[in-house]
C-alpha cells in the first residue's frame, strides 16, 4: 500500500494543543501533574504518557516585536528507523504497513537501546519500562481513520495522508523543500518550514548514531548467535555505548 | 455576525480586533487560513501579541481601551485619501442626510456633543437630528457638501484624529497605524471584501458600543456591508450566547428583540405606538413597522387562550421595569450587595469568578437568604461562603446545588454566531440525578403554581396563566417529561385561526388553522397567530401535512461557492445567510463582486410569489422587492432602520452619534488628549462618585468596594483580561479536565522583558498583581509579547492575565483565583458591560 505520512506545518498551526488533547483522549493517557513555568508550553518535554505536544518558540523578527512559532514535536516516523535497527527484542519495535513506527508492548525488554538511536529524543520509558511514544495511532490508521491528532486539527496543521501526495501538496503550496522528505530514507513525519530547520529546533540533517549502525550490521547478528536477547542487549549496549549512557537515559 | 463563521473565507482582508479567535475561537481559523490561502491578509490589533497575532500579515499593538481613537484614525484616513465607496455611501447610508444646525460635536463643545446636561450625565437628543422636508422624509445632499450633512460633520469630528495624536494616544507606532489604514482602505473597491472580527475586547469598556459603532461607520464608507467576506462579526464568547440573547436573556428585552415595557407603558395600544417605528418614504421598508404583529403573537404564546383581545391579550401580566431603571448585572449585584435581595439562581454561571470585581460580588451572595446554584460542578459561586476571607458562621445564606446535565446529555437547538440554529441529539443520558435544565425548570414551575394556587399571593396571574404545553400531564397536572420539540413548536409559532392575505383579490388563503408558521412575515395582530420568538418563525415548520424540523437539516449542498449552505439547519431571519445583502448590489441589483455574488436580481426569471419576471437568486435577500431603481417598487437596502440607511450618524445611543475617545475608568493619564475636560466617557453610570475638571475619584464617593484610582503612582500599570485555549470561561468545565490542567495548570501575568527587568521579575516567578480592589498571585511569563507602549511622551507598561482560575479546584489552591478580583464597577454607557478589559493595577514579586 501506499506509505502514509503526516505533514505539519507550522506557519497553519495556532498553537491551540488540541492535538495534544486528542492524543490523550485516544490512547486514554492519564495527565501529568505541571506547574507553570512561566510560559504556555506544558508540560516541558515528551513523556511515557505525552506522545505529541506543541512547542511554543519566540524569536527576533523583522517586522513585529516577536515572532512566535508552534512546532508539533513526536516521533518522526523514520523510514530507516534507528530505533528498530537496534531493538534486540524480535517484533517490540515495527513497522506497520501504513508506514508507523509501531510497539509492542509485552514483547518489549526494556532495554532502552531505541533512546540512544534516535535521531530525535522520542522514545520514552513507561513505570513497567516498556516503550511508550506516538505510534501514528496504528489502531486508527489501519482502519483507515486519521490519527486522532490530524482529525481534531482545526487549521489543517497536521494532514494525514498518502506521503507522496502531502508532499507534492506541500510543494504546490511554495515549499520547495519538505523537511524529511529524504532523510533517514524518508520520514513519516514531513514538515513545511518556512525556514531552516534550525529555527524550528530540528536537525538539519538527522541521522542515526554511527554506533547504532556498527551495531545493527556487526554485533547484533552476532550477538543472536549465542545469547538470549535481554542479555545480549544489556551486554552490548555496553560494548556500543559503554556504561554510562545508559544512566544518562534514566 | 452580520456573516457567518465559514464566510470568514471569502474576505480580502481580516481585521481581528477586540478579539483572539486562534485561542477562543480555534476553529474559525480554519476559514481565516483558507482565506489567507487565497491572498487575504490578517491584521490583528491587539494589546498583546496573541496567538492569532503569531498568524498575522500585520500586527499592530495597541494601549487597551483606545480603540475608537485607534479606528477614528482610520475613519479620518479613508475620508482624506478619498479611500471611500462613493456610490455605496451616497445611495445605502445617511451620509447625505442633513443634520439640524444646532448640532455640536465635541470638537466644538469641549468634549462633549450639543445637549450634554452636566448633572444627571444624560443627553438631550434634540439636536441630534435630521432636517426634514415638507413630506417628513429627511432631507438630503447626493453631492455630499453641505455643511450640516453627515458626511462633512463626519470629516470634521475625525479630522482631529490625526496619525500623530492617535499614535500618542494608542501608543501604536505611526508606521503601524499607516500600515494598517492603508490595508484595510483598500477594501473600499466594489471588488474588494473586509470583515471585522470582535469580542469581549471591544464590548467590555465603558465604550464598548461605540467602539463597534465606529467600526460600522468604516464598514459603510467602504461598502463592505452586505458583502461576502466583509459585515461585522461579534465571536460569541459560548456556542449559544446568540440563541440565548435572541430569546431575551437580558433585562431589557423580551425574545425577538422587543423591548421589555416600563411601567408607564400601561397597554399594548401605547407599547406598539412607542415601539413601532415610523417612516413616510415609500422606498423604506421600515421591517420595525410590524411590531405589532411580533408582540401580540408572542403574548399569545406566553399565555395562550388566557390572552383574549378584551383582556389585551394578557399584557398586563408581562413584568415591567420602573422608569429608568436599570437592572443589568453590575446593577443587580449592587443591589444584592446592599441586601435588596432575599434569593438568587446562579444557572450555569460563576459570578464569583466571572464578574467584574468579584470581590464585591462575593461579599454580596453573603447578603443572600438563599442561592440555588444550578451547574455541572460545585464552583465558587456555590462555595463562596467557604472562600477566601469568609467567614462561615456569620454567613447566613442557604445554597442548595442543582446538578444539570451537559449539552450532550440533552436535545435541542443551539444557534451561534452566525444566527446559526442547529439541532442537536441527545447522545447519552444525563449522568446520576443530574437533570437537563428544561426539566429543572418544569419542576420549578409546577411547584411554584401550585404555591400561588394554593395561596394566591402577590399577582399570580402571570404564573396561573402561563402557557406550559410541554408533554404529557400526569395525574398531578405536571408535565411528566418535557418534550424539547414542543417548545421549539411554541417559539416557530402557530396559526391559530386560518389567515388570508387580504390584499390579494380574491383573498388568499395563506396560514391553516392549527398548523405550524411558516415564517414571521404571515405573523398576524389581532391575536390569529401565536410565536415565541418572531426571528425564528420558520425554524420548525410545516408544509402542507410534514412537520419539518428545519434546524435538524444536513444537506451539503453549496449552489452559490460561497459556503452559504443554505440546506444545513437554519438561520435566523428566514434562513438569510448574510444579512444586508441587499447592499451587496448595484442599484439595478447588480452583484458590485459578481465573482462573490451574494445575490443578484434576475429580471428575466419568473418570481414565484408573484408569477411575473425579476426575481433574486443567491441569499435569501433581505426582502424580495426589486432593485431599488425601481421606481415603483424599488426598496432600500437596511430594512430594520426606519429610514432605509445604514447608519453613520447613529442618534439612538446614550452617548453621542459618532464614536469619541474617552479613556477607560481607570487609565495612565490626567486628562483625555482628545478634549481634555471630559477624560471618561460623560454618561457612563457611577458606582463610586468622580470629583475635578478629569474625572478623579470623589473622596467618600461610594462604597469602599467600587473604589477606582486614575494617574496613580501606586497602580502604574494597564492590565487586562482574557480566556485560553485551554480553558473553559471560568474554568469550572476545564479545571476538572485533568487533560486540560496539565497544559494550563496555574495563573500566570504577562508581562514585557522591559518592565521585569525594572521590577527584578523572571519567568516562572511568583508574583502579585494587585488593584486598588483587590490582589491576586500569579506566575510571571516574561516575554516580547508585550511592549512598552509610548503614550502621551510617557511610558506605559501593559501587562495581561487570564480570569481562568478559581480557589475551589482545583482542591490544593495550586491554580490560583480569578483575576477578576482585580477589575472596576463600571460599564459600557449603553449596555451596561463591564469594563474589564482595561484598568490599572501595580506588579511586585511575592
Amino acid at each position: 500500500m501506499a506509505k502514509k505520512a503526516l505533514l505539519i506545518s507550522p506557519e497553519l498551526c495556532i498553537g491551540c494543543r488540541g492535538c495534544q488533547t486528542a492524543c490523550k483522549a485516544w490512547n486514554q493517557l492519564p495527565a501529568i501533574k505541571t506547574a507553570n513555568r512561566g510560559s504556555a508550553e506544558n508540560p516541558p518535554d515528551l513523556t511515557p504518557n505525552l506522545y505529541n505536544r506543541i512547542r511554543y518558540v519566540e524569536m527576533p523578527s523583522e517586522s513585529n516585536q516577536v515572532r512566535w512559532l508552534f512546532v508539533s514535536q513526536r516521533c518522526m516516523h523514520c523510514d530507516d528507523a534507528g530505533c528498530i535497527k537496534i531493538c534486540p527484542a524480535p517484533g517490540a519495535l515495527f513497522k506497520t504497513k501504513e508506514g508507523a513506527t509501531a510497539y509492542d508492548k509485552d514483547k518489549c525488554i526494556g532495554c532502552k537501546l531505541c533512546v540512544a538511536a534516535c535521531p530525535f529524543d522520542v522514545p520514552r520509558y513507561d513505570e513497567k519500562d516498556k516503550i511508550s511514544k506516538c505510534h501514528l495511532c496504528s489502531d486508527r490508521i489501519a482502519e483507515g481513520l486519521a490519527p486522532a491528532c490530524a482529525k481534531t486539527c482545526p487549521t489543517g496543521a497536521i494532514r494525514y495522508g498518502d506521503r507522496d501526495s502531502l508532499i507534492q501538496m506541500a510543494k504546490k503550496t511554495g515549499y520547495a523543500k519538505v523537511y524529511g522528505e529524504t532523510d533517514l530514507n524518508g520520514l513519516g513525519t514531513l514538515y513545511a518550514f518556512k525556514d531552516s530547520p534550525k529555527i524550528y529546533g530540528m536537525d538539519e540533517h538527522p541521522a542515526i548514531p554511527e554506533t547504532v549502525v556498527f551495531w545493527h550490521k556487526v554485533l547484533k547478528p552476532l550477538a543472536y548467535l549465542g545469547l538470549g536477547g535481554a542479555v545480549a542487549a544489556s551486554l552490548l549496549h555496553y560494548v556500543a555505548f559503554g556504561p554510562k549512557k545508559d544512566e544518562e537515559v534514566k | 455576525m452580520t456573516n457567518h463563521w465559514i464566510d470568514f473565507k471569502n474576505a480580502d482582508i481580516i481585521l481581528v480586533m477586540g478579539a483572539n479567535p486562534a485561542e477562543n475561537h480555534p476553529i474559525s481559523m480554519k476559514w481565516i487560513m483558507k482565506a489567507r490561502e487565497r491572498g487575504a491578509k490578517l491584521i490583528v490589533v491587539d494589546p498583546r501579541f496573541t496567538r492569532t497575532a503569531a498568524k498575522a500579515d500585520i500586527y499592530a499593538p495597541m494601549r487597551s481601551g483606545t480603540d475608537i481613537a485607534f479606528l477614528g484614525g482610520m475613519i479620518n484616513y479613508i475620508l482624506k485619501n478619498n479611500l471611500y465607496f462613493k456610490d455605496y455611501v451616497v445611495n445605502y447610508t445617511n451620509a447625505a442626510f442633513l443634520v439640524n444646525p444646532d448640532f455640536k460635536g465635541p470638537g466644538d463643545l469641549n468634549g462633549v456633543f450639543s445637549g450634554y446636561d452636566e448633572k444627571t450625565r444624560k443627553y438631550d437628543k434634540k439636536t441630534w437630528s435630521y432636517q426634514m422636508d415638507e413630506k417628513g422624509i429627511p432631507k438630503k445632499d447626493p453631492t455630499l457638501k453641505d455643511p450640516h450633512c453627515v458626511f462633512q460633520l463626519l470629516k470634521k469630528h475625525y479630522s482631529r484624529y490625526t496619525i500623530d495624536k492617535v499614535s500618542a494616544i494608542t501608543g501604536t507606532p505611526k508606521e503601524k497605524l499607516v500600515e494598517v489604514y492603508k490595508a484595510y482602505a483598500s477594501t473600499g473597491k466594489p471588488n474588494r471584501a473586509g470583515t471585522e472580527l470582535y469580542a469581549m475586547g471591544w464590548t467590555q469598556h465603558t465604550i464598548g458600543t461605540q467602539n463597534i459603532r465606529a467600526m460600522s461607520i468604516i464598514q459603510l464608507l467602504l461598502g463592505n456591508m452586505g458583502m461576502a467576506g466583509g459585515g461585522i462579526n461579534a465571536l460569541r464568547g459560548e456556542s449559544n450566547v446568540q440563541g440565548s440573547t435572541d430569546h431575551g436573556l437580558l433585562f431589557h428585552i423580551l425574545p425577538g428583540y422587543n423591548p421589555v415595557p416600563s411601567a408607564s407603558i400601561v397597554d399594548l395600544k401605547t407599547y406598539i405606538e412607542k415601539f413601532t417605528p415610523k417612516t413616510k418614504d415609500p422606498k423604506s421598508v421600515n421591517w420595525w413597522g410590524n411590531r405589532g404583529k411580533y408582540i401580540t403573537s408572542y403574548l399569545k404564546a406566553i399565555y395562550g387562550n388566557k390572552a383574549t383581545k378584551e383582556n389585551d391579550f394578557g399584557y398586563a401580566w408581562l413584568p415591567k421595569l420602573d422608569e429608568g431603571m436599570n437592572a443589568s448585572w453590575l446593577v443587580l449585584f449592587d443591589q444584592m450587595f446592599k441586601g435588596k435581595f432575599e434569593g438568587f439562581f446562579a444557572w450555569g454561571q460563576n459570578p464569583a469568578c466571572s464578574s467584574a470585581n468579584a470581590g464585591k460580588i462575593r461579599k454580596a451572595l453573603s447578603r443572600l437568604k438563599w442561592m440555588v446554584n444550578v451547574n455541572l460542578f460545585d464552583n465558587e459561586t456555590g462555595s463562596f461562603w467557604k472562600g477566601p476571607d469568609m467567614n462561615p458562621k456569620e454567613i447566613q445564606t442557604e445554597v442548595f446545588q442543582l446538578p444539570c446535565a451537559s449539552s450532550v446529555e440533552k436535545g435541542g437547538s443551539i444557534t451561534n454566531s452566525g444566527r446559526l440554529a442547529q439541532w442537536r441529539e441527545k447522545a447519552i443520558e444525563p449522568i446520576g440525578e443530574s437533570k437537563p435544565d428544561s426539566e429543572i425548570m418544569n419542576e420549578l414551575y409546577f411547584r411554584v403554581k401550585k404555591l400561588y394556587r394554593k395561596q394566591g399571593g402577590k399577582f399570580p396571574a402571570p404564573i396561573l396563566n402561563l402557557t406550559w404545553d410541554y408533554g404529557e400531564k400526569g395525574a398531578d397536572g405536571k408535565i411528566k417529561k418535557v418534550d424539547i420539540h414542543r417548545v421549539a413548536k411554541e417559539i416557530n409559532g402557530y396559526y391559530l385561526e386560518d389567515i388570508f392575505d387580504r390584499s390579494a383579490t380574491p383573498p388568499k388563503q395563506i396560514g391553516k388553522k392549527g398548523s405550524l408558521c411558516t415564517n414571521f412575515v404571515t405573523l398576524q395582530a389581532d391575536g390569529t397567530t401565536s410565536c415565541g420568538n418572531w426571528i425564528y418563525s420558520g425554524s420548525y415548520t410545516q408544509k402542507d401535512e410534514k412537520v419539518i424540523n428545519m434546524m435538524a437539516r444536513r444537506k451539503k449542498t453549496d449552489p452559490t461557492g460561497l459556503g452559504l449552505f443554505p440546506e444545513w439547519a437554519w438561520c435566523w431571519p428566514v434562513n438569510r445567510r448574510i444579512l444586508y445583502n441587499r447592499a451587496s448590489v448595484d442599484l439595478h441589483g447588480r452583484p458590485w463582486d459578481p465573482k462573490r455574488a451574494v445575490i443578484k436580481w434576475n429580471p428575466i426569471k419568473l418570481n414565484p410569489l408573484t408569477n411575473k419576471p425579476g426575481t433574486w437568486e443567491g441569499d435569501v435577500p433581505d426582502g424580495p422587492a426589486p432593485p431599488m431603481a425601481d421606481e415603483k417598487a424599488g426598496k432600500y437596502p437596511f430594512i430594520m432602520r426606519p429610514d432605509g440607511m445604514g447608519a453613520i450618524f447613529g442618534p439612538g445611543l446614550a452617548d453621542g452619534p459618532l464614536p469619541e475617545h474617552y479613556e477607560p475608568l481607570e487609565c495612565p493619564l490626567q486628562e483625555n488628549p482628545m478634549s481634555r475636560k471630559h477624560r471618561i466617557n460623560p454618561t457612563v453610570k457611577l458606582f463610586y462618585g468622580i470629583t475635578g475638571p478629569h474625572d478623579m475619584p470623589a473622596k467618600g464617593g461610594g462604597l469602599p468596594e467600587d473604589i477606582f484610582i486614575n494617574n496613580d503612582s501606586r497602580y502604574p500599570h494597564v492590565a487586562t483580561t482574557y480566556r485560553v485555549t485551554e480553558h473553559w470561561q471560568t474554568g469550572v468545565l476545564t479545571r476538572h479536565l485533568p487533560w486540560q490542567m496539565e497544559m494550563m495548570p496555574q495563573q500566570f501575568v504577562e508581562i514585557s522583558e522591559e518592565l521585569a527587568k525594572e521590577k527584578g521579575i523572571k519567568s516562572g516567578d511568583k508574583v502579585i498583581v494587585s488593584s486598588v480592589r483587590g490582589k491576586v498571585w500569579a506566575i510571571a511569563w516574561v516575554t516580547d509579547r508585550f511592549k512598552p507602549f509610548k503614550v502621551m511622551g510617557t511610558t506605559v507598561h501593559q501587562i495581561g492575565l487570564p480570569w481562568c482560575f478559581g480557589w475551589q479546584y482545583p482542591e490544593d489552591g495550586s491554580s490560583g483565583d480569578s483575576s477578576n478580583l482585580l477589575s472596576p464597577t463600571v460599564g459600557d454607557a449603553n449596555t451596561m458591560i463591564p469594563e474589564t478589559k482595561a484598568f490599572m493595577v501595580n506588579v511586585e514579586k511575592a
